[in-house]
Parts: structure tokens; sequence; C-alpha cells
């Protein structure tokens, strides 16, 4: 099976510094890699040039297997490539159904002219999406800011598989969560996976990765340094690329 | 301590109303605490008063209101009101005073003109906050200067006079004139009734209540119930998460300030109507910083992503009473700003002790 998102030799530079350089790797559907690497390795900016938020200098983007053009996060939003960060990019003073909605806000015509928000709508559709994926939020019309980290987690992915993600970029979903919500997370990315979605995911905890990778892709200074099946490896072996060792050995 | 008070407005759904409503609570008091201290503060003609001088204000505050909810701040809208005023007023003295034109086309001129001209200062505020991330302080405050040394070149530092009669009767006038006996009349005294006896008609509803109404309503649906509302909130609350979630925010940053620039612009243009003259803002008016504090009072947070237009409206007729009030009451002008202080100060207070109500 072909890969359904793909780099090719993609390259980003901030003046003189190569944060990621001719990096090429896919994912397949239903199959999730981790992207793991030291800080400062280069996963966040690899992902950012899938995710639209940055433009690649060099290299490029496949989808499905023709060339991608992802200028801007709206670019990769409309073909189905979703990522959720660290930081979630949830508006904490809107409520959940509006940040599942966010930016893409269902109106409905009132007089037959003017152009309003269809709360009701929203409300609706984010209730089926939270039960389809076996989410618990005490009620869709609080605040996001009132959530657990790993209610917002589920808020944010729940997010992306209604918008019909194809692809989904995870940044270090379960760092900032406690051990329960941690399983939580891990578990609704198995169920991503057996509902055909290709997940990148970036992590630092190998244990997460190890739970759920199909394969395991280590970068070190902005490069591809191994692509390894998960089932073939160790946690040594991932260490020892993550810190560039083997090299010493 | 503040922790069991949380709990227990969490818990009381009456309390949690006052405690988000609490400006109005606070006018609802003083407005009974007035009626007992002033002679003649309880009274129709005293709050259509209240109302007709405060318009100009409310304006004000629902322009800083989008800004503020978007994270900004919009420091020009006193001058920029002016600016409007007096390039108004002096299309209208132009036309009007050249004899080619009758009032009516002059005045409607004027207006567009000045309102249409009120657009440029919020896009070029805009344009330099969106696109070239200067600060909203910053940005605000260059055109502060600009549009007010605009403002003054075109009236040479003399307010505009010699307009139509007729601009005070619209902006002044009433819905209805009632004298009992002699029936009613809507928008101007009955025919062949003089100027001097208006004061022995009843004088209800000012068209500036109606006008202020249509406006605020207007905008309380833009911002409540459109898009262009949830997005500003969007932006003031979390503006990275906006622009991933796809949201144009530069442009709709832009949006924003020429929106708040355009109502600055009406307030210029009704001060025409109301005044009769084109008057440029002096630099103690503060227009600026009383619509911010009205905001404040109101409960947004200057931090972005909360605020509400009609928590504004209170906020500026909280102000407004408590003015009125202490005046009435004859207590020294001077304490009038100390009580404006304090009640910003308690707006704050309120809002770090209960983040969570609003």
């Amino acid at each position: 099976m072909s890969y359904l998102i793909e780099t090719k030799n993609i390259t980003k530079r901030f003046g003189g510094l190569v944060a990621v350089d001719k990096m090429s790797f896919g994912v397949k559907e239903g199959e999730v890699v981790a992207v793991l690497g030291d800080n400062g390795a280069g996963k966040s900016t690899l992902i950012k040039m899938i995710s639209g938020v940055y433009t690649a200098d060099g290299g490029s983007v496949f989808y499905n297997g023709s060339e991608a053009i992802i200028h801007t996060p709206m670019d990769a939003l409309a073909m189905g490539i979703e990522t959720i960060y660290q930081d979630l990019a949830l508006a904490e003073n809107l409520n959940v159904y509006s940040n599942i909605f966010l930016g893409r806000e269902k109106t409905k015509k009132k007089f037959g002219i003017f152009p309003v928000l269809d709360h009701e709508f929203m409300y609706d559709e984010s209730t089926k999406i939270l039960n389809k994926l076996d989410v618990k939020i005490p009620s869709l019309k609080n605040n996001v800011r009132t959530l657990s980290g790993g209610q917002r987690q589920a808020v944010a992915i729940s997010r992306s598989i209604y918008w019909n993600a194809k692809v989904l970029i995870m940044d270090e979903p379960t760092a900032a969560l406690g051990v329960a919500q941690q399983k939580q997370v891990l578990d609704l990315v198995n169920s991503l996976k057996d509902h055909g979605i290709a997940i990148i995911l970036i992590s630092h905890q190998m244990r997460d990765v190890f739970a759920v990778a199909d394969r395991i892709i280590v970068m070190r200074r902005g490069m591809k340094v191994g692509d390894l099946i998960k089932k073939e490896t160790s946690t040594e072996e991932v260490v020892n690329l993550i810190v560039g060792s083997e090299m010493v050995s | 301590m503040t922790k069991s008070i949380n709990s227990l407005i969490e818990e009381s759904k009456l309390l949690k109303t006052v405690a988000r409503n609490w400006a109005f609570c606070f006018l609802l008091s003083f407005i009974i605490l007035f009626s007992f201290t002033g002679k003649g503060f309880l009274s129709i003609v005293n709050f259509q008063n209240i109302i007709h001088l405060s318009v100009i204000a409310v304006l004000m505050a629902t322009a800083e209101t989008f800004v503020i909810i978007s994270g900004g701040i919009d420091l020009s809208i006193g001058f920029v009101m002016g600016l409007s005023s007096v390039t108004a007023g002096k299309i209208i003295q132009i036309m009007f005073n050249s004899g080619n034109y009758s009032p009516a086309v002059s005045i409607l001129t004027g207006a567009v003109i000045a309102l249409a001209l009120s657009l440029f200062p919020g896009l070029l505020s805009g344009i330099m906050i969106a696109k070239y991330k200067v600060p909203p302080f910053i940005a605000t405050l260059g055109m502060w200067g600009i549009t007010n040394g605009i403002a003054l070149k075109i009236c040479k530092g003399f307010p505009v006079a010699m307009l139509p009669d007729n601009l005070t009767e619209i902006g002044n006038g009433y819905t209805l004139y009632l004298k009992s006996g002699k029936g009613i009349s809507f928008f101007g005294l009955p025919d062949g009734v003089g100027n001097d006896q208006i004061r022995s008609y009843l004088r209800l509803i000012p068209n500036s209540f109606i006008f202020l109404l249509i406006i605020l309503v207007v905008l309380w649906h833009l911002l409540k119930n459109t898009k262009f509302g949830q997005h500003t909130y969007a932006i003031g609350g979390n503006e990275d998460a906006a622009v991933r979630s796809g949201i144009d925010v530069q442009k709709h940053i832009i949006k924003i300030y020429v929106l708040s620039s355009f109502i600055a612009g009406i307030a210029g243009v009704f001060n025409v109507f109301q005044t009769g003259i084109g008057n440029f803002t002096t630099f103690g008016a503060m227009y600026e910083l009383f619509a911010v504090a009205a905001v404040v009072i109101g409960g947004a947070s200057l931090m972005g992503g909360k605020g509400r237009i009609f928590a504004s409206v209170t906020g500026v007729f909280l102000i407004a009473v408590l003015e009125n009030g202490l005046l009435i009451s004859g207590v020294e002008p001077f304490y009038r700003f100390i009580a404006v202080g304090l009640l910003l100060i308690l707006a704050i207070v309120i809002d770090k002790l209960f983040p969570d109500l609003f």
C-alpha cells in the first residue's frame, strides 16, 4: 500500500540554521508513525510544513500520490490534514461546541437574509461526534477553560475527526496529562487507527510511542537518522539514535 | 476566603446572575440612592437627559468593546470623532452657505463624507497592527495625534458654526410631544406652536435614544450572533488558535479597527446633529479613556476574549448616573473622578477574584 501522506527532501531554513534538512518519510492509512528526536531536532518544524504553518524552502509534500500545494493552514485543512498542537489551539474563552466549529462555524439565515450562528446544529453535531469517540464532557456549553487536560485533548481530537481528518498530526498529546488521562488519549489514538486515519505522533514519551506506534522515525539535527518498524526495534536502539551515541560506539 | 465565595456563587444560580451583572446591580442601587439624596433625580426628564447626553459615550464604549474583546485597545476614537464632526460640519457649512444646495442635501453629503472618512484611521491602525505587528497602544496613539491634527487643521481651531437650524431639531428632538387637552404630535411641535412654548409640552423618547437603540441592537447582533463576533472572541481568547483554525486573523483585526473607527465617526456626525456645530475634540475630553473604563466596568478584560455590548453600555450609564446623581445631590464635582476611579479598580478586583464568572 502506498503512502497517504509523504514528504520528499523537504527542507526548512531559518536564516543560516537548517531546521529540517532534506527529510523524506511517509505514513499509510491506518498507520501510526511516531517522530522522535531531542529538543531542536526539527520535529515541530517538520510537522508545521505539512500543516501549512510554515512553507517549505525545498522539497515537496505528496498527498495520496500527487504533489500537494500547502501554503496556509487552510490548504492543509481542506485536504484533510489536521494538526493537534501541544497547546491544543483551543480558545479557552469559548465553549466546547464553538471550539469544535471554530473557523468553520455553521450559520443559518435569519429572516432569509442575515446569516447568524446556528448554535443548535453545532451543539447537536458536537454531541454526536463526542459520543462516537466515547468522550465524556459535562456540558458542551461550558467554556473550555473549565475542562481538564484530557477533556481538552479529547475536544481537540474530536474537532479534527468531525472535520474529516484523513491525516492527524499530534504534537506531544500526552505531555501535560495525568496517568489515567494519558491512557484515555492513547486508547483514542488506537480507535482512530481503526477508522483508517494516518497518524503522525510527535512525542518524548518512549512508553507512549511503543504503546501505539507502528513505525518510529528518529530525527537528529534536522535529519532523519532512523526509520524503524516498532516490532523489530527496542527502546535502547531508539534512544541511541536520538542522542547519536551509535556513532561513538 | 475567596474560594468559599466562589463555590457559593457556583452553587446558587441567583447569586451567579447577580455577580455576573454586578455593574447593573450597582447601577440600580445608585439610582435608588440618588432618588433619595437628589431632588429631581428620579424623573423622566432627568433620565432622558442622562441618555441623551450619554449617546456619544455609549457609542465610544461599544466601539472600544469590539477592540478590547479582540485583545487590543483603540486610543484614537475620541479624536476620530472630532475629525468626523468637523469634517461633516465644514462640508455642510460650505454647501449650505453657498446657497446652491438645500439644507437636506448639504447635511446628507456632509454626514456621508464624514462617515466614509472615518473608515481610514481604523484602516491605517488596523494595517499597522495586523500586518506590521505594531502594538495597538502605539498604532492608535499615532492615529490619536494624526486625526487630532487634521481635525484642527480643517476647523482652524474653532468650532464650525453657521449650519442649518434643522440639524438640532433632528439631534435634540423627541419622538413624542404631549400636552394634555391638546393631543400628541410626532417628531416636532404641532404646527403653529412656537419654540417658546416648548416647555409646556411633555417631551418623550428622545430621537437620540431611538437612534442609539438601533445602532446598539445591530452591533449587539454582530457581536453575539455572527461569525464576525465569534471570531472576535476567538482572537481575543487565543490568537494562535484562531490562526490555526483557518480564521484570517490579520483581515479580521483590520476589520475590527475599521469598525471601531467607523462607530467613532458615527458619534462625530451625531455630535453635529446634537450641538448644531462641528466640534473638534479637546484634549481634556478623554473619550477613549472613559470608554475603556466603561468597558472594563462592564466586565471585559484588557487581556481580551471577554466583554458584552450591553455590559459596556451598563458601564457607561453607571458612570453617567454617578456623575449626574452626585451633581444633583450637591456633591462637589471633583469627587466624580474619585468615584469613577474607585469603580474601575473595583471592576478589576472583581474580575481577578472571580475569573470564571464571565
